[in-house]
């Protein structure tokens, strides 16, 4: 894509943004090399830091400013836990935060512009949803043993079409971890290069009203994006979480 | 961003997100992220959150019961209140229900002594009336007696007493 694009002096790399590069020169990359995937997740968990630890330092009953953002994120967390995967899901609650804030901070220093979004790369998404779709499976396996499996027995359908149910469900559980690492990845990369691509046609003088505006609106889109695809990874971890919990329909 | 080195690369490699050669790089930064984040929010920011959300409830809860106290003990003033209005009300409208009864007592028994008295003198001014008419009866039959003894007499002829008298008396009586 960004061979035609060079055509009439444009250069357009959308995609160079998503590169995983060594911060400190050399070209190979092993697992341990720190990249500007390790700068970008260490500034996530600062940014987590500066609200959490050093924001709720004072632990007010009135809570300044910070300290009462950082009670808005444990509450809105905390409620949806309860409320979607019911109170004995709580004690996943700090997994499922983590997640949240991990997502949500990722997705916002990822609208820095020139930053690296480190969650619209599928490795990293992938992670999360395997791991979410593994606990889930074991903690569903642990609590109700093989009544788990009547998720898969739909038995509020007919006798005769719930074999045929049972072979949709199955199916539909085990794509659950691809939609749910996909989404997020797919929503950040799309937006991303769609800012990017924009952004490339400021070059030409006559469009380049017209794609300043661009960006600004889809930089306006993005920002939801960002906080919506991370209270939709959450939330469907959390009605996973319900299906371990209680499979029963 | 990053222009001419990276550009032949993304050419020949395609989308970098399928570049699978970072994929253990980027899944073990994550991993690390991860666990980081989790044993912060864990060892320190929840239990501090959590805290004080109970802090601050039981607080709230603390208040609101302080409140509702005092709500009752404002209550119980009210009715106190209410009922020493209502005692004094009912005294008062005693005191005056009293006097008032006392000063119809008065009032009658003015009455009663004005009215005896009155009674007494009209009785007193009746006896002297009558008094005065007999006497004046008398007077003019003293007169009328005279003057026909003097009448009679200034004729020329003489009368006896007793028939002048008998004379005026039929005359008075007339």
């Amino acid at each position: 894509m960004a061979d035609e694009a060079k055509e009439g002096g444009l250069s357009f790399h959308p995609m160079d943004q998503f590169i995983v590069e060594p911060l400190f020169g050399g070209d190979v990359i092993h697992w341990y090399t720190p990249t500007n995937v390790t700068l970008w997740m260490a500034l996530t968990v600062l940014a987590i830091v500066a609200l959490f630890v050093l924001g709720t330092r004072g632990r007010a009953i009135v809570p300044s400013r910070i300290q009462s953002v950082a009670e808005l994120f444990y509450g809105l967390v905390h409620k949806m836990v309860e409320d979607v995967a019911g109170k004995d899901a709580l004690k996943f609650f700090p997994y499922i935060f983590t997640l949240f804030l991990f997502i949500f901070f990722a997705n916002f220093l990822g609208l820095i512009p020139t930053s690296f979004s480190t969650t619209s790369h599928i490795a990293v998404t992938a992670v999360m949803a395997i791991g979410v779709f593994l606990t889930v499976t074991i903690v569903g396996f642990v609590k109700n043993g093989a009544g788990f499996l009547s998720l898969f027995w739909v038995s509020s359908a007919p006798m005769a079409i719930r074999p045929v149910l049972a072979v949709i469900e199955l199916i539909s559980y085990f794509v659950r971890p691809l939609s749910h690492s996909v989404r997020l990845a797919g929503a950040m990369m799309a937006g991303h290069a769609v800012l990017k691509v924009f952004a490339g046609f400021a070059a030409i003088a006559v469009l380049s009203p017209l794609a300043i505006f661009g960006v600004v609106a889809i930089y306006g889109l993005e920002v939801l994006v960002a906080a919506i695809q991370a209270y939709v990874f959450t939330i469907l971890t959390c009605v996973y979480l319900k299906d371990a919990l209680h499979p029963h329909h | 961003m990053a222009t001419e080195p990276t550009g032949a690369e993304d050419a020949g490699v395609g989308l970098p997100q399928l570049d699978f050669s970072t994929f253990p790089n980027q899944i073990f930064w994550l991993l690390v992220t991860l666990v980081v984040i989790y044993l912060i929010l864990s060892r320190v920011a929840l239990p501090r959150i959590a805290s004080v959300l109970a802090e601050r409830q039981d607080t709230i809860t603390n208040d609101i019961a302080a409140a509702e106290e005092l709500k009752l003990k404002a209550e119980e003033a009210e009715a106190a209140y209410d009922k020493a209005l209502a005692d004094a009300r009912a005294e008062a409208q005693r005191i005056i229900g009293e006097a008032k009864a006392e000063m119809q007592a008065d009032l009658d028994l003015a009455s009663q002594k004005a009215d005896a008295e009155i009674a007494a003198q009209l009785a007193e001014s009746e006896g002297k009336i009558a008094e005065i008419r007999d006497g004046a009866i008398a007077a003019i039959r003293d007169v009328s007696k005279d003057t026909a003894g003097e009448i009679v007499q200034a004729l020329g002829a003489s009368a006896d007493a007793k028939a002048i008298e008998a004379a005026v008396a039929a005359r008075i009586k007339g």
